[in-house]
């Protein structure tokens, strides 16, 4: 059987457009908004990426920071987390998820009754952004046999040697960082330059996809369509942020974004 | 878990950066992989190199100043009646206290990889002056992270690193202290790492960095060696070494070349913030047997909650107040080679009421409650041990909080 991850792929490209992953933070602003949030959304986008939030994230600006801290204040907690998945998979056409954290909380859990946990309530695929290649490769091992998909990430710092072995030992799925950069910051490399790297890491191993994620807005989504799928996080965290100041309903809000970031790639 | 001897401490990780396999490592982002593998093959081989080792050198003996002073504090020891008590004043160093080491190593190696800006994180704000310090020295542009309360607790610091021409840059997050600021630092390191050299500020973070500060510090220890025999004519029967220990760098330095003693000779004592005596809040991680987890980069006891959320601290001392610990540390815990304790902020402040009524020294509040644990132990001490002390900063730094815990007369 296909991971749903790989059928999300399939049909965007049946489609002849990239898939569109989204990511919010688990929690924000409430648990229950969060998960009323991926109930709006699954409509438009592809792939759902949920972040655990944590309070000492090293790779994440400010957009991000905001969210976690704000769910993490709200009281939300990692059983929460698992608990939105589980509803939000109650759908009659569920997306498929992908769990976005940072090693600790794992570690704190447990990396077996975490992925018990994981494929009790339906989650499809995990990045960990703090657990790279090599350190990754045992748990890597313990996650395909589960059928989850530890997805890597691939950076411009990536040497071409690195690459291929990183490649070679990943499941079906890599994310592509698209600069230096934590999450949220501007685009400071052109679309081109970017797709250029793309297509570099593309080559290694056709047969897999290959996401681009980072400062990907409403302005340059356009210009990145050509990947196989593009990850909008900290725009829509934003969005979060600006309707909570606004006393507008970010429920709302955040599923027109995604509405019109679809609108933008097909 | 095993303690090598005639290896290094520092040299004793394994192929992925593992002290007992167990503590340190590189959790780091994919972006940070490669700019950390260069900076691990330009150190291991400038560690071997002897013209590195001799501009070093040539930067520790005639910028830094060595030996800085060991000298016996007479008074005390009469007052507390028990062994003799003695400090290094590593607060001698050029800048006051031995942060200025790993910043000037940092700064000799960010030259050889041909960066032109060096970025770091500060606490009390002596490593930030340091860095700043050596920045100038070698004509690096530098950049600080500093937790917006330790701004207001330790401006004196916080003015040197302006003087210097460093842009001090103020952190908002999470509790505002040490903390966040190296959180940040790691961030800005993220996004700049072509163009910039990170300093981590004491021996935490990724391996490399643990090692890299270990290394520097340990300059300490070497003086120290020297000048025991010269004081004694050999390395004493009873020595015990007393250190604070935020990140642990000064207290690794300060032990370093005494690793391969036995502890019955030499004793390790590293003295955590336990801070105020009515709070829960601590930093001290090692002594309350905190849970291992995973903070900047390294795995590490470290104070957090059941879900992996580092908790917040709370210490009189911004340079101790932090919720982890070196891996180096955790290894030396459970080999047993040093022994943790801690001190509250109302004992290091009585410890820093009777040095300086008793003494011609000043140490900042870290060092105080070193000297806490130290002066309660020798009470009880034969006259033939020998207590050392490692003043490893100046309370001018100190002098607002002084003032307001201990009235004017202190300041
Ligand atoms: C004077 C002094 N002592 C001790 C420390 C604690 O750091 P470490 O344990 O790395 O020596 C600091 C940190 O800022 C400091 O300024």
């Amino acid at each position: 059987m296909l991971n749903p991850i790989d059928l999300a792929f399939k049909k965007a490209k049946k489609e002849n457009r990239p898939a569109l992953l989204t990511y919010t933070v688990a929690g924000d602003s409430t648990k229950n908004q969060s998960l009323i949030i991926l109930n709006t959304i699954s409509k438009h986008a592809d792939i759902l990426e949920l972040g655990i939030p944590h309070n000492t994230p090293v790779a994440d600006g400010s957009q991000i920071q905001t969210s976690a801290y704000r769910a993490i204040k709200n009281g939300i907690k990692i059983e929460d987390i698992f608990w939105i998945v589980k509803k939000y998979k109650k759908n009659k056409n569920p997306k498929p998820i992908i769990l976005m954290g940072y090693y600790n909380m794992i570690f704190q859990y447990g990396e077996k009754n975490f992925l018990e946990k994981c494929k009790k309530v339906g989650v499809d695929g995990l990045i960990v952004v703090d657990l790279p290649w090599p350190e990754n490769k045992s748990f890597a091992k313990k996650c395909k046999k589960k059928s989850i998909y530890l997805i890597q990430l691939l950076s411009p710092t990536t040497s071409k040697e690195r690459l291929n072995k990183i490649i070679k030992d990943s499941h079906a799925m890599n994310y592509f960082i698209s600069m230096l950069s934590t999450t949220g910051g501007k685009l400071k490399v052109s679309p081109k330059k970017i797709m250029l790297n793309y297509f570099k890491i593309k080559k290694i191993n056709p047969k897999k996809n290959v996401v681009i994620g980072f400062g990907i807005t409403e302005k340059s989504i356009k210009s990145l369509k050509k990947a196989d799928g593009l990850v909008v996080g900290s725009a829509i965290c934003k969005e979060i942020s600006v309707s909570i100041q606004k006393r507008q309903n970010p429920v709302t809000n955040v599923a027109n974004l995604v509405k019109k970031l679809k609108y933008k790639i097909l | 878990m095993k303690l090598k001897k005639g290896i290094p401490v520092i040299d004793q990780g394994n192929k992925l950066g593992f002290w007992g396999n167990k503590f340190g490592g590189n959790f780091v982002p994919e972006t940070l992989k490669k700019p950390i593998e260069d900076l691990e093959i330009l150190f291991n081989n400038l560690k071997k190199d002897k013209k590195f080792i001799a501009e070093r050198d040539k930067y520790f003996n005639n910028w830094i100043g060595t030996p800085t002073r060991f000298i016996k504090l007479k008074n005390l020891t009469k007052h507390v009646g028990g062994a003799q008590i003695w400090s290094k004043v590593v607060s001698d160093a050029n800048g006051g206290a031995h942060k200025i080491y790993n910043a000037t190593v940092h700064c000799l190696l960010a030259k050889r990889s041909g960066k032109k800006i060096i970025c770091g994180d500060t606490g009390a704000g002596y490593a930030g002056k340091m860095l700043s310090m050596a920045a100038k020295k070698f004509g690096l542009r530098c950049k600080i992270f500093m937790g917006a309360k330790d701004i207001e607790r330790q401006q004196p610091n916080v003015r040197a690193m302006k003087k210097n021409g460093a842009e001090v840059i103020p952190v908002y997050s999470g509790s505002q202290t040490l903390v966040d600021a190296v959180s940040e630092c790691m961030r800005f390191w993220v996004a700049n790492c072509d163009t910039t050299a990170m300093c981590v500020g004491s021996t935490v973070g990724p391996a490399i960095f643990v090692r890299i500060c270990g290394w520097s510090t340990s300059q300490i220890s070497r003086e120290l060696k020297v000048q025991l025999i010269n004081e004694f004519g050999s390395i004493p029967k009873k020595l015990k070494l007393y250190n604070c220990v935020g990140g642990g760098s000064s207290s690794f330095g300060f032990w370093n070349e005494f690793m391969d003693y036995d502890k019955k000779q030499c004793e390790f004592i590293g003295v955590e913030a336990g801070g105020p005596a009515k709070s829960k809040r601590h930093a001290a991680p090692l002594t309350y047997s905190s849970k291992i987890g995973i903070l900047h980069g390294a795995a590490q006891y470290v104070n957090q909650n059941s879900d992996g959320q580092i908790e917040e601290t709370e210490s009189i001392s911004a340079g101790l107040d932090y919720p982890g610990i070196s891996p180096l540390h955790c290894f030396l815990k459970d080999t047993k080679r040093a022994r943790y304790t801690a001190a509250s902020d109302e004992e290091a402040l009585k410890a820093y009421k009777l040095v300086t009524k008793y003494e011609k020294l000043r140490p900042s509040l870290e060092p105080s409650h070193a000297f806490s644990v130290a002066i309660r132990e020798a009470k009880k001490m034969s006259k033939n041990t020998i207590v050392v002390v490692n003043s490893c900063g100046d309370a001018y730094k100190d002098k607002k909080i002084l003032r307001n815990r201990l009235g004017k007369k202190y300041a």
